[in-house]
Protein backbone atom coordinates (compact mmCIF):
# COMPACT_ATOMS: atom_id res chain seq x y z
CA UNK A 1 0.00 0.00 0.00
CA UNK A 2 1.12 3.58 -0.56
CA UNK A 3 -0.14 7.15 -0.72
CA UNK A 4 0.01 8.77 -4.14
CA UNK A 5 0.88 12.45 -4.62
CA UNK A 6 0.29 14.25 -7.92
CA UNK A 7 3.15 16.72 -8.35
CA UNK A 8 3.40 19.60 -10.81
CA UNK A 9 6.47 21.22 -12.28
CA UNK A 10 7.12 24.42 -14.20
CA UNK A 11 10.26 25.48 -16.03
CA UNK A 12 12.03 22.29 -15.00
CA UNK A 13 11.37 22.66 -11.29
CA UNK A 14 8.91 20.83 -9.09
CA UNK A 15 6.55 23.38 -7.55
CA UNK A 16 7.04 24.16 -3.89
CA UNK A 17 3.34 23.63 -3.23
CA UNK A 18 3.68 20.11 -4.67
CA UNK A 19 6.60 19.45 -2.32
CA UNK A 20 4.38 20.56 0.55
CA UNK A 21 1.77 18.05 -0.64
CA UNK A 22 4.46 15.34 -0.52
CA UNK A 23 5.33 16.36 3.06
CA UNK A 24 1.62 16.31 3.91
CA UNK A 25 1.31 12.76 2.55
CA UNK A 26 4.42 11.70 4.46
CA UNK A 27 2.96 12.97 7.74
CA UNK A 28 -0.42 11.43 6.87
CA UNK A 29 1.12 8.04 6.26
CA UNK A 30 2.86 8.29 9.64
CA UNK A 31 -0.62 8.58 11.11
CA UNK A 32 -2.62 6.09 9.03
CA UNK A 33 0.10 3.54 8.28
CA UNK A 34 -0.62 3.74 4.56
CA UNK A 35 2.96 2.90 3.68
CA UNK A 36 5.39 4.80 1.52
CA UNK A 37 4.70 8.01 -0.35
CA UNK A 38 4.83 7.70 -4.13
CA UNK A 39 4.77 10.85 -6.27
CA UNK A 40 3.61 10.91 -9.87
CA UNK A 41 5.11 13.43 -12.32
CA UNK A 42 3.98 13.93 -15.92
CA UNK A 43 5.93 15.41 -18.83
CA UNK A 44 9.52 16.51 -19.29
CA UNK A 45 11.45 17.06 -16.06
CA UNK A 46 14.92 15.84 -15.09
CA UNK A 47 15.52 12.68 -13.04
CA UNK A 48 17.69 14.67 -10.61
CA UNK A 49 14.90 17.13 -9.96
CA UNK A 50 12.51 14.23 -9.33
CA UNK A 51 14.91 12.36 -7.06
CA UNK A 52 15.08 15.50 -4.91
CA UNK A 53 11.34 15.12 -4.20
CA UNK A 54 12.56 12.48 -1.75
CA UNK A 55 13.75 15.24 0.57
CA UNK A 56 10.15 16.27 1.07
CA UNK A 57 9.18 12.71 2.00
CA UNK A 58 8.60 10.62 -1.14
CA UNK A 59 10.18 7.18 -1.36
CA UNK A 60 9.51 6.84 -5.06
CA UNK A 61 8.58 9.00 -8.04
CA UNK A 62 6.70 7.53 -10.99
CA UNK A 63 7.48 9.51 -14.10
CA UNK A 64 5.83 9.49 -17.49
CA UNK A 65 7.99 11.52 -19.85
CA UNK A 66 5.33 11.45 -22.61
CA UNK A 67 5.85 14.88 -24.18
CA UNK A 68 2.18 15.30 -24.87
CA UNK A 69 1.79 15.66 -21.10
CA UNK A 70 4.03 18.74 -20.97
CA UNK A 71 0.99 20.87 -21.59
CA UNK A 72 -1.41 20.49 -18.70
CA UNK A 73 -4.23 18.90 -20.69
CA UNK A 74 -6.70 18.27 -17.90
CA UNK A 75 -8.35 15.07 -19.16
CA UNK A 76 -5.04 13.44 -20.10
CA UNK A 77 -3.49 14.24 -16.73
CA UNK A 78 -6.53 12.81 -14.93
CA UNK A 79 -6.29 9.58 -16.93
CA UNK A 80 -2.56 9.23 -16.25
CA UNK A 81 -2.90 9.85 -12.51
CA UNK A 82 -5.78 7.34 -12.27
CA UNK A 83 -3.52 4.71 -13.83
CA UNK A 84 -0.71 5.50 -11.39
CA UNK A 85 -3.20 5.27 -8.51
CA UNK A 86 -4.22 1.77 -9.59
CA UNK A 87 -0.61 0.74 -10.27
CA UNK A 88 0.57 1.49 -6.73
CA UNK A 89 -2.62 0.24 -5.06
CA UNK A 90 -3.20 3.56 -3.32
CA UNK A 91 -6.33 4.49 -1.39
CA UNK A 92 -5.41 8.14 -0.91
CA UNK A 93 -4.33 10.78 -3.42
CA UNK A 94 -2.85 14.03 -2.14
CA UNK A 95 -2.19 17.11 -4.27
CA UNK A 96 -1.64 20.83 -3.87
CA UNK A 97 -4.51 23.13 -4.75
CA UNK A 98 -3.71 24.86 -8.04
CA UNK A 99 -5.28 25.80 -11.33
CA UNK A 100 -4.41 22.46 -12.92
CA UNK A 101 -4.55 20.40 -9.71
CA UNK A 102 -8.14 21.38 -8.94
CA UNK A 103 -9.31 20.62 -12.46
CA UNK A 104 -7.58 17.23 -12.49
CA UNK A 105 -8.70 16.28 -8.95
CA UNK A 106 -12.37 16.84 -9.74
CA UNK A 107 -12.29 14.40 -12.66
CA UNK A 108 -10.32 11.91 -10.58
CA UNK A 109 -12.95 11.99 -7.85
CA UNK A 110 -15.34 10.38 -10.33
CA UNK A 111 -12.78 8.08 -11.96
CA UNK A 112 -11.64 6.72 -8.59
CA UNK A 113 -15.02 6.95 -6.85
CA UNK A 114 -13.19 8.92 -4.18
CA UNK A 115 -14.51 11.40 -1.65
CA UNK A 116 -12.76 14.66 -2.40
CA UNK A 117 -11.95 17.39 0.10
CA UNK A 118 -10.48 20.66 -1.13
CA UNK A 119 -8.72 23.45 0.79
CA UNK A 120 -7.49 21.00 3.42
CA UNK A 121 -5.71 22.90 6.19
CA UNK A 122 -4.40 20.15 8.46
CA UNK A 123 -3.91 16.40 8.71
CA UNK A 124 -7.16 14.41 8.92
CA UNK A 125 -8.31 13.08 12.24
CA UNK A 126 -8.96 9.34 12.13
CA UNK A 127 -10.06 8.60 15.70
CA UNK A 128 -13.80 8.66 14.88
CA UNK A 129 -14.33 8.20 11.17
CA UNK A 130 -12.18 10.09 8.65
CA UNK A 131 -12.60 13.77 9.38
CA UNK A 132 -10.82 16.46 7.40
CA UNK A 133 -10.63 20.14 8.33
CA UNK A 134 -10.95 22.48 5.37
CA UNK A 135 -11.20 26.20 4.89
CA UNK A 136 -14.62 27.51 3.73
CA UNK A 137 -16.36 30.87 3.15
CA UNK A 138 -13.16 32.07 1.51
CA UNK A 139 -11.07 31.70 4.63
CA UNK A 140 -13.71 33.07 7.00
CA UNK A 141 -14.50 29.68 8.59
CA UNK A 142 -13.57 26.01 8.72
CA UNK A 143 -15.61 22.86 8.20
CA UNK A 144 -14.95 19.41 9.60
CA UNK A 145 -15.78 17.13 6.71
CA UNK A 146 -16.47 13.43 7.09
CA UNK A 147 -15.28 11.29 4.18
CA UNK A 148 -17.15 8.02 3.82
CA UNK A 149 -15.56 6.45 0.73
CA UNK A 150 -12.70 3.99 0.76
CA UNK A 151 -10.70 6.03 -1.77
CA UNK A 152 -9.95 9.60 -0.82
CA UNK A 153 -8.54 12.72 -2.47
CA UNK A 154 -7.17 15.61 -0.43
CA UNK A 155 -6.42 18.91 -2.19
CA UNK A 156 -4.16 20.66 0.28
CA UNK A 157 -3.98 24.39 0.89
CA UNK A 158 -0.62 26.12 1.15
CA UNK A 159 1.02 25.96 4.62
CA UNK A 160 -1.12 23.03 5.82
CA UNK A 161 2.07 21.34 7.04
CA UNK A 162 5.71 22.34 7.33
CA UNK A 163 7.82 21.40 4.34
CA UNK A 164 10.04 18.43 5.14
CA UNK A 165 13.58 18.85 3.82
CA UNK A 166 15.54 16.08 5.53
CA UNK A 167 14.39 13.05 3.53
CA UNK A 168 16.62 10.98 1.28
CA UNK A 169 16.63 10.88 -2.51
CA UNK A 170 13.64 9.16 -4.08
CA UNK A 171 13.85 6.27 -6.52
CA UNK A 172 12.65 7.45 -9.93
CA UNK A 173 10.79 4.86 -11.98
CA UNK A 174 9.30 5.00 -15.42
CA UNK A 175 5.51 5.05 -15.53
CA UNK A 176 3.90 3.88 -18.71
CA UNK A 177 0.41 5.16 -19.28
CA UNK A 178 -2.16 4.55 -21.99
CA UNK A 179 -4.01 7.69 -22.90
CA UNK A 180 -6.52 7.77 -25.72
CA UNK A 181 -6.43 10.52 -28.33
CA UNK A 182 -9.82 11.76 -27.16
CA UNK A 183 -8.17 12.83 -23.89
CA UNK A 184 -5.97 15.10 -25.98
CA UNK A 185 -8.85 16.44 -28.08
CA UNK A 186 -8.61 19.88 -26.53
CA UNK A 187 -5.48 21.78 -27.54
CA UNK A 188 -3.48 24.28 -25.58
CA UNK A 189 -2.54 26.72 -28.35
CA UNK A 190 -0.27 29.01 -26.31
CA UNK A 191 0.72 29.93 -22.80
CA UNK A 192 1.54 33.31 -21.31
CA UNK A 193 3.40 33.17 -18.07
CA UNK A 194 5.32 35.74 -16.12
CA UNK A 195 8.79 34.16 -16.09
CA UNK A 196 11.53 34.48 -13.56
CA UNK A 197 9.22 36.22 -11.11
CA UNK A 198 7.90 34.91 -7.83
CA UNK A 199 4.43 33.59 -8.60
CA UNK A 200 1.69 35.13 -6.51
CA UNK A 201 -0.27 32.02 -5.41
CA UNK A 202 2.93 30.36 -4.21
CA UNK A 203 4.74 33.38 -2.80
CA UNK A 204 5.95 33.50 0.76
CA UNK A 205 5.85 37.31 0.79
CA UNK A 206 3.39 39.45 -1.16
CA UNK A 207 3.44 43.22 -1.75
CA UNK A 208 0.05 44.47 -2.95
CA UNK A 209 -1.11 47.86 -4.14
CA UNK A 210 -4.58 49.39 -4.33
CA UNK A 211 -6.25 52.38 -5.86
CA UNK A 212 -4.29 54.55 -3.43
CA UNK A 213 -1.27 54.03 -5.71
CA UNK A 214 -2.96 56.49 -8.09
CA UNK A 215 -1.72 54.95 -11.35
CA UNK A 216 0.29 52.17 -13.00
CA UNK A 217 3.31 54.46 -13.36
CA UNK A 218 3.75 54.33 -9.58
CA UNK A 219 4.17 50.56 -9.37
CA UNK A 220 7.95 50.85 -9.68
CA UNK A 221 8.28 51.58 -5.97
CA UNK A 222 6.19 48.53 -5.08
CA UNK A 223 8.28 46.40 -7.41
CA UNK A 224 11.45 47.70 -5.71
CA UNK A 225 10.01 46.81 -2.34
CA UNK A 226 8.93 43.38 -3.62
CA UNK A 227 12.35 42.74 -5.11
CA UNK A 228 14.07 43.64 -1.86
CA UNK A 229 11.81 41.21 0.00
CA UNK A 230 11.88 38.48 -2.65
CA UNK A 231 8.14 38.97 -2.87
CA UNK A 232 5.45 38.62 -5.53
CA UNK A 233 3.32 41.65 -6.40
CA UNK A 234 -0.47 41.69 -6.08
CA UNK A 235 -3.25 44.26 -6.32
CA UNK A 236 -6.87 44.98 -5.47
CA UNK A 237 -9.68 44.25 -7.91
CA UNK A 238 -10.30 47.80 -9.14
CA UNK A 239 -6.60 48.05 -9.99
CA UNK A 240 -6.79 45.06 -12.33
CA UNK A 241 -10.26 46.09 -13.57
CA UNK A 242 -8.89 49.44 -14.80
CA UNK A 243 -5.92 47.61 -16.29
CA UNK A 244 -3.17 49.09 -14.14
CA UNK A 245 -2.03 45.55 -13.42
CA UNK A 246 -2.65 42.16 -15.06
CA UNK A 247 -5.64 40.15 -13.93
CA UNK A 248 -3.62 37.30 -12.43
CA UNK A 249 -2.32 39.71 -9.76
CA UNK A 250 -5.81 40.49 -8.44
CA UNK A 251 -6.14 39.28 -4.85
CA UNK A 252 -9.40 38.66 -3.03
CA UNK A 253 -12.79 37.03 -3.03
CA UNK A 254 -12.97 36.94 -6.81
CA UNK A 255 -9.23 36.70 -7.44
CA UNK A 256 -6.19 34.88 -6.11
CA UNK A 257 -6.34 33.68 -2.51
CA UNK A 258 -2.88 34.03 -1.04
CA UNK A 259 -1.41 32.49 2.10
CA UNK A 260 2.03 34.09 2.54
CA UNK A 261 3.99 34.55 5.75
CA UNK A 262 3.93 38.29 5.10
CA UNK A 263 1.36 40.37 3.20
CA UNK A 264 2.12 44.07 2.72
CA UNK A 265 -0.90 46.11 1.62
CA UNK A 266 -0.26 49.59 0.27
CA UNK A 267 -3.11 52.02 -0.51
CA UNK A 268 -5.76 49.31 -0.21
CA UNK A 269 -8.82 50.16 1.90
CA UNK A 270 -9.39 46.60 3.13
CA UNK A 271 -12.89 45.89 1.81
CA UNK A 272 -14.26 42.59 3.07
CA UNK A 273 -13.92 41.08 -0.42
CA UNK A 274 -10.23 41.94 -0.53
CA UNK A 275 -9.67 40.59 2.99
CA UNK A 276 -11.24 37.28 1.94
CA UNK A 277 -8.20 36.67 -0.25
CA UNK A 278 -5.57 37.46 2.39
CA UNK A 279 -6.98 36.16 5.66
CA UNK A 280 -4.72 33.09 5.60
CA UNK A 281 -1.60 35.27 5.76
CA UNK A 282 0.57 34.80 8.86
CA UNK A 283 1.40 38.49 9.21
CA UNK A 284 -0.22 41.54 7.58
CA UNK A 285 1.34 45.01 7.27
CA UNK A 286 -0.88 47.89 6.14
CA UNK A 287 0.27 51.24 4.81
CA UNK A 288 -2.60 53.66 4.31
CA UNK A 289 -3.01 57.42 4.73
CA UNK A 290 -6.45 57.01 6.28
CA UNK A 291 -6.26 55.90 9.94
CA UNK A 292 -9.89 54.72 9.63
CA UNK A 293 -9.18 52.36 6.72
CA UNK A 294 -10.81 49.02 7.59
CA UNK A 295 -7.64 47.14 6.67
CA UNK A 296 -6.00 48.25 9.94
CA UNK A 297 -8.50 46.06 11.84
CA UNK A 298 -7.17 42.99 10.01
CA UNK A 299 -3.51 43.99 10.26
CA UNK A 300 -0.71 42.99 12.61
CA UNK A 301 1.37 46.10 11.93
CA UNK A 302 0.36 49.38 10.38
CA UNK A 303 1.77 52.72 9.31
CA UNK A 304 -0.58 55.64 8.82
CA UNK A 305 0.77 57.93 6.14
CA UNK A 306 1.43 58.62 2.49
CA UNK A 307 2.56 55.54 0.57
CA UNK A 308 4.70 57.63 -1.77
CA UNK A 309 6.77 58.73 1.21
CA UNK A 310 6.76 55.51 3.26
CA UNK A 311 7.36 52.80 0.65
CA UNK A 312 10.79 54.07 -0.54
CA UNK A 313 11.84 54.55 3.10
CA UNK A 314 10.76 51.02 3.92
CA UNK A 315 12.70 49.61 0.98
CA UNK A 316 15.81 51.48 2.14
CA UNK A 317 15.37 50.30 5.72
CA UNK A 318 15.02 46.72 4.54
CA UNK A 319 18.10 46.98 2.35
CA UNK A 320 20.05 48.23 5.35
CA UNK A 321 18.78 45.46 7.60
CA UNK A 322 18.72 42.37 5.35
CA UNK B 1 -27.55 25.88 -29.14
CA UNK B 2 -28.75 24.79 -25.71
CA UNK B 3 -26.80 26.40 -22.88
CA UNK B 4 -27.07 25.42 -19.22
CA UNK B 5 -25.78 27.65 -16.43
CA UNK B 6 -25.55 26.19 -12.93
CA UNK B 7 -25.79 28.74 -10.16
CA UNK B 8 -25.25 28.68 -6.43
CA UNK B 9 -27.33 30.52 -3.86
CA UNK B 10 -24.80 31.94 -1.43
CA UNK B 11 -24.45 34.61 1.28
CA UNK B 12 -23.64 38.11 0.01
CA UNK B 13 -19.87 38.73 0.14
CA UNK B 14 -20.27 41.18 3.03
CA UNK B 15 -22.17 38.70 5.25
CA UNK B 16 -21.04 37.98 8.76
CA UNK B 17 -20.29 34.26 8.87
CA UNK B 18 -21.77 32.59 11.98
CA UNK B 19 -23.06 29.16 12.89
CA UNK B 20 -25.91 27.84 15.04
CA UNK B 21 -27.21 24.52 16.37
CA UNK B 22 -23.99 23.78 18.19
CA UNK B 23 -21.90 24.79 15.18
CA UNK B 24 -23.57 22.35 12.80
CA UNK B 25 -25.57 24.85 10.73
CA UNK B 26 -24.88 28.11 8.93
CA UNK B 27 -26.72 30.95 10.65
CA UNK B 28 -28.85 32.69 8.03
CA UNK B 29 -30.09 35.40 10.42
CA UNK B 30 -29.81 38.77 8.67
CA UNK B 31 -27.97 37.24 5.72
CA UNK B 32 -28.82 38.27 2.20
CA UNK B 33 -28.41 35.61 -0.47
CA UNK B 34 -27.10 36.24 -3.97
CA UNK B 35 -26.14 34.40 -7.15
CA UNK B 36 -22.53 33.27 -6.56
CA UNK B 37 -20.28 36.02 -8.02
CA UNK B 38 -18.44 33.54 -10.26
CA UNK B 39 -21.75 32.02 -11.39
CA UNK B 40 -22.87 35.55 -12.17
CA UNK B 41 -19.93 35.90 -14.59
CA UNK B 42 -20.87 32.57 -16.20
CA UNK B 43 -24.47 33.71 -16.54
CA UNK B 44 -23.48 37.06 -18.05
CA UNK B 45 -21.34 35.35 -20.71
CA UNK B 46 -24.07 32.78 -21.37
CA UNK B 47 -26.61 35.55 -22.04
CA UNK B 48 -24.22 37.06 -24.60
CA UNK B 49 -23.59 33.69 -26.26
CA UNK B 50 -27.31 32.86 -26.34
CA UNK B 51 -27.98 36.22 -28.01
CA UNK B 52 -25.15 35.58 -30.46
CA UNK B 53 -26.26 32.07 -31.43
CA UNK B 54 -29.99 32.40 -30.95
CA UNK B 55 -30.21 29.32 -28.79
CA UNK B 56 -31.76 28.81 -25.38
CA UNK B 57 -30.42 29.42 -21.90
CA UNK B 58 -31.53 27.42 -18.86
CA UNK B 59 -30.36 28.07 -15.29
CA UNK B 60 -30.23 25.30 -12.74
CA UNK B 61 -29.79 25.29 -9.01
CA UNK B 62 -29.70 22.37 -6.61
CA UNK B 63 -31.44 23.76 -3.56
CA UNK B 64 -34.52 23.98 -1.41
CA UNK B 65 -37.46 26.34 -1.96
CA UNK B 66 -35.67 29.37 -0.47
CA UNK B 67 -33.34 29.54 -3.48
CA UNK B 68 -36.15 30.44 -5.89
CA UNK B 69 -35.67 34.23 -5.63
CA UNK B 70 -32.05 33.65 -6.73
CA UNK B 71 -33.26 31.66 -9.74
CA UNK B 72 -35.81 34.41 -10.53
CA UNK B 73 -32.97 36.91 -10.50
CA UNK B 74 -31.11 34.79 -13.05
CA UNK B 75 -34.26 34.79 -15.19
CA UNK B 76 -34.40 38.58 -14.85
CA UNK B 77 -30.79 38.81 -16.01
CA UNK B 78 -31.73 36.91 -19.14
CA UNK B 79 -32.11 33.13 -18.74
CA UNK B 80 -35.11 31.68 -20.59
CA UNK B 81 -36.16 29.10 -18.04
CA UNK B 82 -35.04 27.70 -14.70
CA UNK B 83 -34.79 24.32 -13.04
CA UNK B 84 -34.63 23.84 -9.30
CA UNK B 85 -33.52 20.39 -8.25
CA UNK B 86 -35.32 20.06 -4.97
CA UNK B 87 -32.64 19.02 -2.47
CA UNK B 88 -30.22 20.50 0.01
CA UNK B 89 -26.79 20.57 -1.73
CA UNK B 90 -25.03 18.20 0.67
CA UNK B 91 -21.64 17.89 -0.98
CA UNK B 92 -19.96 18.55 -4.36
CA UNK B 93 -20.47 14.95 -5.48
CA UNK B 94 -24.18 15.00 -4.69
CA UNK B 95 -24.60 18.28 -6.59
CA UNK B 96 -22.54 17.06 -9.56
CA UNK B 97 -24.67 13.93 -9.82
CA UNK B 98 -27.86 16.02 -9.95
CA UNK B 99 -26.47 18.37 -12.57
CA UNK B 100 -25.14 15.52 -14.69
CA UNK B 101 -28.52 13.79 -14.60
CA UNK B 102 -30.53 16.82 -15.71
CA UNK B 103 -27.89 18.06 -18.14
CA UNK B 104 -27.96 14.73 -19.92
CA UNK B 105 -31.73 14.70 -20.01
CA UNK B 106 -31.80 18.21 -21.45
CA UNK B 107 -29.07 17.58 -24.03
CA UNK B 108 -27.13 20.77 -23.30
CA UNK B 109 -24.07 21.46 -25.43
CA UNK B 110 -22.45 24.14 -23.34
CA UNK B 111 -22.55 23.99 -19.54
CA UNK B 112 -21.19 26.97 -17.65
CA UNK B 113 -20.88 27.66 -13.95
CA UNK B 114 -18.66 29.64 -11.62
CA UNK B 115 -15.13 28.42 -10.97
CA UNK B 116 -16.19 27.82 -7.36
CA UNK B 117 -18.97 28.62 -4.95
CA UNK B 118 -18.13 31.26 -2.37
CA UNK B 119 -19.53 29.25 0.54
CA UNK B 120 -17.64 25.97 0.30
CA UNK B 121 -15.05 27.09 -2.32
CA UNK B 122 -14.61 23.52 -3.57
CA UNK B 123 -14.28 24.39 -7.25
CA UNK B 124 -14.89 20.76 -8.13
CA UNK B 125 -18.42 20.46 -9.49
CA UNK B 126 -17.61 21.34 -13.13
CA UNK B 127 -14.86 18.74 -13.34
CA UNK B 128 -17.05 16.09 -11.74
CA UNK B 129 -19.93 16.82 -14.12
CA UNK B 130 -17.48 16.70 -17.03
CA UNK B 131 -16.20 13.28 -16.03
CA UNK B 132 -19.73 12.00 -15.34
CA UNK B 133 -20.91 13.08 -18.80
CA UNK B 134 -17.69 12.23 -20.61
CA UNK B 135 -17.23 15.86 -21.66
CA UNK B 136 -14.06 17.92 -21.37
CA UNK B 137 -14.06 20.40 -18.48
CA UNK B 138 -12.06 23.58 -18.07
CA UNK B 139 -11.55 25.92 -15.13
CA UNK B 140 -10.89 28.71 -14.27
CA UNK B 141 -11.94 30.08 -17.66
CA UNK B 142 -11.53 33.85 -18.12
CA UNK B 143 -12.42 34.10 -21.83
CA UNK B 144 -14.75 31.95 -23.91
CA UNK B 145 -15.66 32.52 -27.57
CA UNK B 146 -17.61 30.34 -29.96
CA UNK B 147 -16.67 29.80 -33.59
CA UNK B 148 -19.08 27.19 -34.90
CA UNK B 149 -18.44 24.09 -32.82
CA UNK B 150 -15.02 25.28 -31.74
CA UNK B 151 -14.68 26.94 -28.38
CA UNK B 152 -11.72 29.22 -27.86
CA UNK B 153 -10.86 29.81 -24.24
CA UNK B 154 -8.30 31.35 -21.94
CA UNK B 155 -7.72 29.56 -18.65
CA UNK B 156 -5.96 31.21 -15.75
CA UNK B 157 -2.84 29.45 -14.51
CA UNK B 158 -0.42 30.49 -11.77
CA UNK B 159 1.14 33.75 -12.95
CA UNK B 160 -0.50 33.85 -16.35
CA UNK B 161 -2.92 32.19 -18.71
CA UNK B 162 -3.16 29.46 -21.24
CA UNK B 163 -5.15 29.63 -24.49
CA UNK B 164 -7.16 26.58 -25.47
CA UNK B 165 -9.28 25.25 -28.26
CA UNK B 166 -11.85 22.52 -27.78
CA UNK B 167 -15.01 21.24 -29.40
CA UNK B 168 -18.57 21.34 -28.10
CA UNK B 169 -20.02 19.87 -25.97
CA UNK B 170 -18.01 21.04 -23.00
CA UNK B 171 -18.13 22.40 -19.49
CA UNK B 172 -16.41 25.48 -18.11
CA UNK B 173 -15.96 26.93 -14.63
CA UNK B 174 -15.87 30.69 -15.21
CA UNK B 175 -14.33 33.74 -13.62
CA UNK B 176 -13.76 37.36 -14.59
CA UNK B 177 -13.11 38.95 -17.01
CA UNK B 178 -15.19 36.52 -19.11
CA UNK B 179 -17.99 39.09 -19.15
CA UNK B 180 -19.24 41.94 -17.02
CA UNK B 181 -21.89 41.25 -14.40
CA UNK B 182 -25.33 42.12 -15.73
CA UNK B 183 -27.80 44.03 -13.60
CA UNK B 184 -31.44 43.09 -14.29
CA UNK B 185 -33.50 45.89 -15.81
CA UNK B 186 -37.20 46.57 -15.17
CA UNK B 187 -38.34 44.65 -18.23
CA UNK B 188 -36.19 41.68 -17.20
CA UNK B 189 -37.63 41.71 -13.70
CA UNK B 190 -41.21 41.84 -15.04
CA UNK B 191 -40.70 39.04 -17.54
CA UNK B 192 -38.89 36.85 -14.98
CA UNK B 193 -42.16 36.51 -13.07
CA UNK B 194 -43.78 34.56 -15.87
CA UNK B 195 -40.81 32.59 -17.20
CA UNK B 196 -40.95 28.87 -16.36
CA UNK B 197 -39.30 27.73 -13.13
CA UNK B 198 -39.61 23.96 -12.96
CA UNK B 199 -39.08 22.09 -9.73
CA UNK B 200 -37.77 18.56 -10.23
CA UNK B 201 -36.98 15.86 -7.71
CA UNK B 202 -33.39 14.97 -6.88
CA UNK B 203 -32.02 11.62 -7.96
CA UNK B 204 -31.17 9.41 -5.00
CA UNK B 205 -27.51 9.74 -4.27
CA UNK B 206 -25.27 9.08 -1.28
CA UNK B 207 -22.79 11.76 -0.28
CA UNK B 208 -19.04 11.20 -0.06
CA UNK B 209 -17.61 14.14 1.85
CA UNK B 210 -20.18 16.03 3.85
CA UNK B 211 -19.46 18.82 6.34
CA UNK B 212 -20.35 17.76 9.86
CA UNK B 213 -19.43 20.81 11.95
CA UNK B 214 -18.06 24.33 11.58
CA UNK B 215 -15.60 26.63 13.32
CA UNK B 216 -14.59 30.26 13.13
CA UNK B 217 -10.93 31.25 13.10
CA UNK B 218 -9.53 32.74 16.32
CA UNK B 219 -10.10 36.50 16.63
CA UNK B 220 -7.28 38.72 15.39
CA UNK B 221 -5.37 40.76 17.98
CA UNK B 222 -5.22 44.52 17.54
CA UNK B 223 -2.86 46.24 15.14
CA UNK B 224 0.47 47.64 16.29
CA UNK B 225 0.93 51.09 14.75
CA UNK B 226 4.40 52.33 13.88
CA UNK B 227 5.21 56.01 13.42
CA UNK B 228 5.75 56.92 9.78
CA UNK B 229 9.09 58.48 10.62
CA UNK B 230 10.36 55.26 12.23
CA UNK B 231 10.05 52.82 9.37
CA UNK B 232 13.14 50.91 10.49
CA UNK B 233 11.20 50.02 13.65
CA UNK B 234 8.80 48.04 11.45
CA UNK B 235 11.67 46.12 9.89
CA UNK B 236 12.92 45.17 13.36
CA UNK B 237 9.48 44.00 14.45
CA UNK B 238 9.01 41.90 11.32
CA UNK B 239 12.39 40.34 11.89
CA UNK B 240 12.44 39.79 15.63
CA UNK B 241 8.82 39.72 16.75
CA UNK B 242 6.79 38.36 13.81
CA UNK B 243 9.82 36.43 12.52
CA UNK B 244 8.69 36.64 8.91
CA UNK B 245 11.85 38.04 7.31
C1 LIG C 1 -18.88 40.55 -5.28
C2 LIG C 1 -17.68 41.40 -5.10
C3 LIG C 1 -16.43 40.81 -5.20
C4 LIG C 1 -15.26 41.58 -5.04
N1 LIG C 1 -14.05 40.95 -5.11
C5 LIG C 1 -12.94 41.65 -4.82
C6 LIG C 1 -11.66 41.03 -4.81
O1 LIG C 1 -11.53 39.83 -5.09
N2 LIG C 1 -10.57 41.78 -4.51
C7 LIG C 1 -10.66 43.11 -4.22
O2 LIG C 1 -9.62 43.72 -3.95
N3 LIG C 1 -11.84 43.73 -4.26
C8 LIG C 1 -12.98 43.04 -4.55
N4 LIG C 1 -14.18 43.69 -4.59
C9 LIG C 1 -14.18 45.18 -4.49
C10 LIG C 1 -14.08 45.70 -3.06
O3 LIG C 1 -15.38 45.81 -2.52
C11 LIG C 1 -13.42 47.10 -3.03
O4 LIG C 1 -14.13 47.96 -3.86
C12 LIG C 1 -11.95 47.09 -3.45
O5 LIG C 1 -11.21 46.10 -2.79
C13 LIG C 1 -11.33 48.44 -3.19
O6 LIG C 1 -10.03 48.50 -3.75
P1 LIG C 1 -8.94 49.51 -3.16
O7 LIG C 1 -8.78 49.24 -1.73
O8 LIG C 1 -7.75 49.41 -4.04
O9 LIG C 1 -9.57 50.93 -3.46
P2 LIG C 1 -10.25 51.97 -2.48
O10 LIG C 1 -11.34 51.36 -1.70
O11 LIG C 1 -10.53 53.14 -3.32
O12 LIG C 1 -9.12 52.30 -1.45
C14 LIG C 1 -7.96 53.02 -1.71
C15 LIG C 1 -7.23 53.20 -0.41
O13 LIG C 1 -6.01 53.87 -0.64
C16 LIG C 1 -5.75 54.78 0.39
N5 LIG C 1 -4.87 55.81 -0.15
C17 LIG C 1 -5.14 56.75 -1.08
N6 LIG C 1 -4.05 57.49 -1.35
C18 LIG C 1 -3.06 57.01 -0.57
C19 LIG C 1 -1.71 57.34 -0.39
N7 LIG C 1 -1.12 58.34 -1.07
N8 LIG C 1 -0.98 56.64 0.51
C20 LIG C 1 -1.54 55.62 1.21
N9 LIG C 1 -2.81 55.25 1.06
C21 LIG C 1 -3.58 55.93 0.19
C22 LIG C 1 -7.12 55.30 0.78
O14 LIG C 1 -7.11 55.79 2.12
C23 LIG C 1 -7.98 54.05 0.61
O15 LIG C 1 -8.06 53.33 1.85
C24 LIG C 1 -15.36 42.96 -4.79
C25 LIG C 1 -16.62 43.55 -4.69
C26 LIG C 1 -17.77 42.80 -4.85
C27 LIG C 1 -19.09 43.47 -4.73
Amino acid sequence: MSILVYIEHAEGKVKKTSLEAVSFAHALSGKTGEGEVVAVALGTVSADELAAVGKAGAAKVLHSSDERLNAGVIQAHATAVAQAFAAVGAKTLVLAKSSLGDAVAARLAIKLNAGLVSNVVELPSTSAGYVVKRSIYTGKAFAETTVTTENKILAVKKNAVDLKTDGTEAVVENLSVTISDSDFASKITSTERATGEVLLPEADIVVSGGRGMKGPENWGMLEDLAKTLGAATGCSKPVSDIGWRPHHEHVGQTGVKVAPSLYVAVGISGAIQHLAGVNSSKCIVVINKDPEAPFFKAADYGIVGDAFEIVPKLTDALKAEL
Amino acid sequence: MKILVCITHVPDTTSKIQFTANNTKFDTTGVQFIIGPYDDYALARAVELRDQTGGSLTVLNVGEAETEPTLRKALAIGADDAIRVNAFPKDSYFVAKQIAHYAKEGGYELILMGRESIDFNGGMVHGMVGELLGMPSFSPVMKLDLEGNTVKMAREIEGGKEYLEAQLPLIAGCQEPIAEWKIPNMRGIMSARTKPLNVVEAVTQKTQAEASSYQLPPAKGSVKLIDKDQVSELVKLLKNEAKVL
